[in-house]
This record gives structure tokens, C-alpha cells and sequence, in this order.
């Protein structure tokens, strides 16, 4: 019977705007806050280790003498903690999923030594 | 009388969307007794609080459970700024029960839908679930999650919402209230869906508290507690606040207070959204907490009261964290409304307690 008294709201979603997207071939457009994967503009990062320091997972590497930055996408639960923590505001909270992948692999950036650019 | 039979039941079940074994103690077609058995899904995660410190912790306790999870990220910070004396400024604790409430809506309708697929109610389900995803939709646009929100933080939230943003929560939760008021009314008016549960599994306004049951699951046995009614945080401000009760204490009665909880659940978050004070959304938290420093706190989750307790050591990270859950309150009632029921209404009284294993087992 109940199939009947909820016919009215099934019958009516025929005239709608389909409330799923055919995926893959639709893609859904992220919000502008929403939480996809980590990005680092290395030209501003000063290798402070704040990020890794603050990271409840632990997927962030600092090497201040390799000049090197590095993130476990994978093991990254996007909590933000390191964004919020950036003194210099060069890490941001991109909307775009990470991309799924056949094996697990780390994001190891070189941040420029702004040091020895200076001086040279 | 027959003969004794054990079946069980779980921890793989159509009915269970988490893994809980029952042996059910079976004459004829009867259940005389049920003994349960969990312990399936224990991760060890009230332990973690000694490896991770007590900012980094909330993402721990979010990850107890997917459907509580804004209330145990709530209920945790709000346990640890008792236990260092932050006061949370007016706004956080705004946002953060609107947040609450709505993951109240999307527990329960998640509920709702897997109730009605029970009673092979397809279509009704995916209505739910249709609802629900609007619901999910509002978090993915307010916090940039879906079910995890990490946006609870000890001090506050971490971000805002603005007036456009609240009068879009209020017009996305006026369109579901539309389409809800009709799936609520073919649910409990249906003669099939009466006929499967009105009378059955009932529980006793004497034994519900006796077996100190929490939740729905004790309101629907007319048992009016509810954490909210106590006006911690932004609750104190509403006009007014009542436990929604039942005195019938059958699985009828606990489908009907988990479907009004709803309705209550968009009152509270639309007078919220319109009382909302402006302000800060955190407050700076430094410092550990001091050795031997003791706090607790309550909070009503979708499954009812759920208990925090923390203990500091001096240092930033916390000598113990421990919850008590809504679902290891109402299991020993589980137990107690199986027992004389027939062996095809298993299904529909669990359903109906909703357990959460999860949570139970952390």
C-alpha cells in the first residue's frame, strides 16, 4: 500500500532534475572550500617544519638541508592542521580530489634556497 | 514447548550494516534469549590519545565512528576545554550545534532509509537516501567534507559560515522538510509497516530505566531525557525544548520518535541560524593541561547520551580518554526486547534500537 502513497513523489520525480550525475562521464564541480589535496607554493615555503610538526598522521617530511618537502597524499586525512599552521601561508587546501592511482607514491617538492640565490 | 535451538545471527546480516553477533535462543519460533557478542570492529582507539596530542586527538575520536562522527569530535573537544578552562566564544558554539543537528538529520535519515529497505519498502529508501544527500551536500559546501568534517577544533571551529550561507541551510532544510512530511506520513500511517511493528519488542518505562537505557530507543519507552534539554551551549538559547517521548515503548513508538526527531532537529538549526551571535569562531588554546586534572561531559548523540572522561598529565598529551557510548548503554535493553518475540521480528527490533558497533567498540 505504502508504494501507492509514495507513488505521487516518485511519479513527480520524472519532471525533475535528476538528483544524481551520470559518473564518470558528469563530473561534480567541487566547492571552492572544499577539502581535495594539499598544495605548496614552494617558492614561499621557508622549510619551518610547522606543517610536519602539527600533522595528526604524520605524512609530512621537512628536510631543511635537502631543501626537499614532502607529502603522503595517501596517508593524508585533510584535516587542515597544517594550512591553519603555515606562517607564510604557502600551503593551501586545493578542491580537486587526488587522483586515484595504481600504487601509492609521496609529492617530494625542492623548495628553492632563497639563500644561496641571494648570494649568487 | 520445543526444543532449544541456538541461531545465530550476525556478524555478516543483511539488517546489520556493522558487524554484531547474536545467539539467539530459539523454541519453536520463539526467541526466549539472546546473547550478544561484540568485538569485531575494536580498533584501539582510546588508546591512541597516548601517541597524539590533544589537538591532534579530535581527528582520532571523529574517526570512532562515521555517522557520530561531528559528535564525538564535539563531545571531546568540549570535554578537554572543561579539563583546561577554555571558554569557547558564542559563535563557535552556534555553528557547532547546527552542525550537530545536522548530522542528527542525516543519522536519522540514513536510519529511516535502511528501516524502510528492512521492511521492503525500496522506493522509500532511496527517498531517504535522497534526502540525506542534501544533508551531505550542505557539509561538503559549509566544512569541504562529506561524512569527516574536521571542523571542530579545541577552542572553537576552524570555519565560518555567513548570513547568505545560513539562509541556503534554511531553504535546502525547508525543501527536505517537504518532501520528509510526506515519507514520515506514509511511514506511519502504512497498515503493513503497523502490522510489523506496533506491539512488538516493547519495553517498559520501569525496565528502560532500570537497564539505564539512553536515546530514542528510551524516549520512545517514555522516558523523557534528552542531554539537550540541559541548555549546554547554544542550546540554552532556544525558546523552548522538549524531549520528544512515547509511552508505547514498541518498535512503533521508537519509529515515530526518531522520525519527529528530524522535524526537531530543522526547528532547532533554523532558530540557531536566526539567533546566531556575531564574533569570533575560536579562541586561541595554549598550555597543557594540568597533571591529574580531571574533566567529563555528556552529549546527546543521534543514538542517544554518550559520556567523555579525560585526564591530563602535565604534558600535551592526555594520560586517558574514555567514552562511554549510547549503544553499550542500550544493548542490555537489546536483549531484554528480544527476548518472547517471534524469530522474524529479529530484524525489525534491532533496526529499530538502531546499534552503532563503532562507537560500542572503538
Amino acid at each position: 500500500m505504502g508504494s501507492f502513497k509514495l507513488g505521487g513523489m516518485t511519479f513527480g520525480s520524472l519532471f525533475k532534475k535528476p538528483e544524481t550525475l551520470l559518473y564518470p562521464a558528469q563530473v561534480k564541480t567541487p566547492y571552492p572550500h572544499q577539502k581535495g589535496h594539499i598544495a605548496n607554493k614552494v617558492d614561499e615555503c621557508i622549510l619551518c617544519g610547522m606543517c610536519a610538526r602539527v600533522c595528526p598522521c604524520h605524512c609530512i617530511t621537512v628536510d631543511k638541508k635537502a631543501h626537499t618537502w614532502e607529502i603522503d597524499p595517501f596517508s593524508c586525512i585533510l584535516c587542515g592542521s597544517c594550512v591553519r599552521s603555515c606562517p607564510t601561508t604557502c600551503l593551501l587546501m586545493e578542491p580537486a580530489s587526488t587522483a586515484v592511482a595504481a600504487r601509492k607514491h609521496v609529492i617530494d617538492l625542492v623548495v628553492p634556497d632563497k639563500k644561496a640565490a641571494s648570494e649568487a | 514447548m520445543g526444543k532449544a535451538t541456538i541461531i545465530p545471527f550476525g556478524p555478516q546480516h543483511p539488517v546489520l550494516p556493522e558487524p554484531l553477533h547474536l545467539d539467539l535462543v530459539v523454541e519453536d519460533e520463539t526467541v526466549i534469549d539472546c546473547i550478544p557478542q561484540i568485538g569485531f570492529v575494536h580498533r584501539g582507539l582510546e588508546k591512541l590519545v597516548e601517541t597524539r596530542d590533544y589537538n591532534q586527538f579530535i581527528y582520532v575520536a571523529e574517526r570512532i565512528c562515521g555517522i557520530c562522527a561531528m559528535g564525538h569530535s564535539l563531545g571531546y573537544a568540549e570535554t578537554v576545554e572543561e579539563l583546561m578552562g577554555v571558554e569557547v566564544p558564542r559563535r563557535a558554539e552556534y555553528l557547532r550545534v547546527i552542525w550537530h543537528e545536522l548530522s542528527r538529520i542525516h543519522s536519522h535519515l540514513l536510519w529511516l532509509g535502511l528501516a524502510a529497505d528492512a521492511f521492503g519498502f525500496e522506493s522509500m529508501f532511496m527517498h531517504c537516501w535522497r534526502l540525506r544527500e542534501r544533508v551531505l551536500d550542505i557539509f561538503e559546501k559549509t566544512t569541504g567534507g562529506r561524512v569527516i568534517l574536521s571542523v571542530v577544533s579545541v577552542g572553537g571551529v576552524v570555519r565560518d559560515m555567513d548570513r547568505a550561507t545560513l539562509t541556503w541551510i534554511c531553504d535546502v532544510l525547508d525543501g527536505i522538510k517537504s518532501d520528509y512530511d510526506a515519507i514520515v506520513k506514509t511511514l506511519l500511517t502504512d497498515t503493513s509497516i503497523k502490522n510489523r511493528t506496533v506491539g512488538v519488542g516493547a519495553i517498559s518505562r520501569e525496565k528502560a530505566i532500570e537497564l539505564s537505557m539512553v536515546g530514542p530507543f528510551a524516549r520512545a519507552s517514555d522516558v523523557a531525557y534528552d542531554v539537550r534539554m540541559f541548555g549546554r551551549g547554544a542550546y540554552g538559547d532556544l525558546a523552548d525544548f522538549q524531549p520528544i517521548v512515547d509511552a508505547q515503548g514498541d518498535c512503533y513508538a521508537r519509529v515515530k520518535v526518531r522520525c519527529l526527531e528530524v522535524v526537531q532537529s530543522i526547528e532547532i538549526i533554523k532558530e540557531l541560524a536566526s539567533k546566531i551571535p556575531e564574533g569570533d569562531i575560536a579562541v586561541k588554546v595554549k598550555g597543557s593541561p594540568v597533571a591529574g586534572a580531571q574533566a567529563s561531559s555528556v552529549l546527546e548523540q543521534p543514538r542517544g547520551e554518550c559520556y567523555y572522561y579525560a585526564r591530563g598529565n602535565g604534558s600535551k598529551y592526555l594520560e586517558r580518554m574514555r567514552m562511554r557510548t549510547p549503544t553499550s548503554q542500550n544493548l542490555a535493553g537489546m536483549t531484554v526486547a528480544l527476548k518472547g518475540c517471534d524469530l522474524a521480528d529479529v530484524n525489525m527490533i534491532i533496526l529499530t534500537i538502531d546499534p552503532c558497533i563503532s562507537c560500542t567498540e572503538r
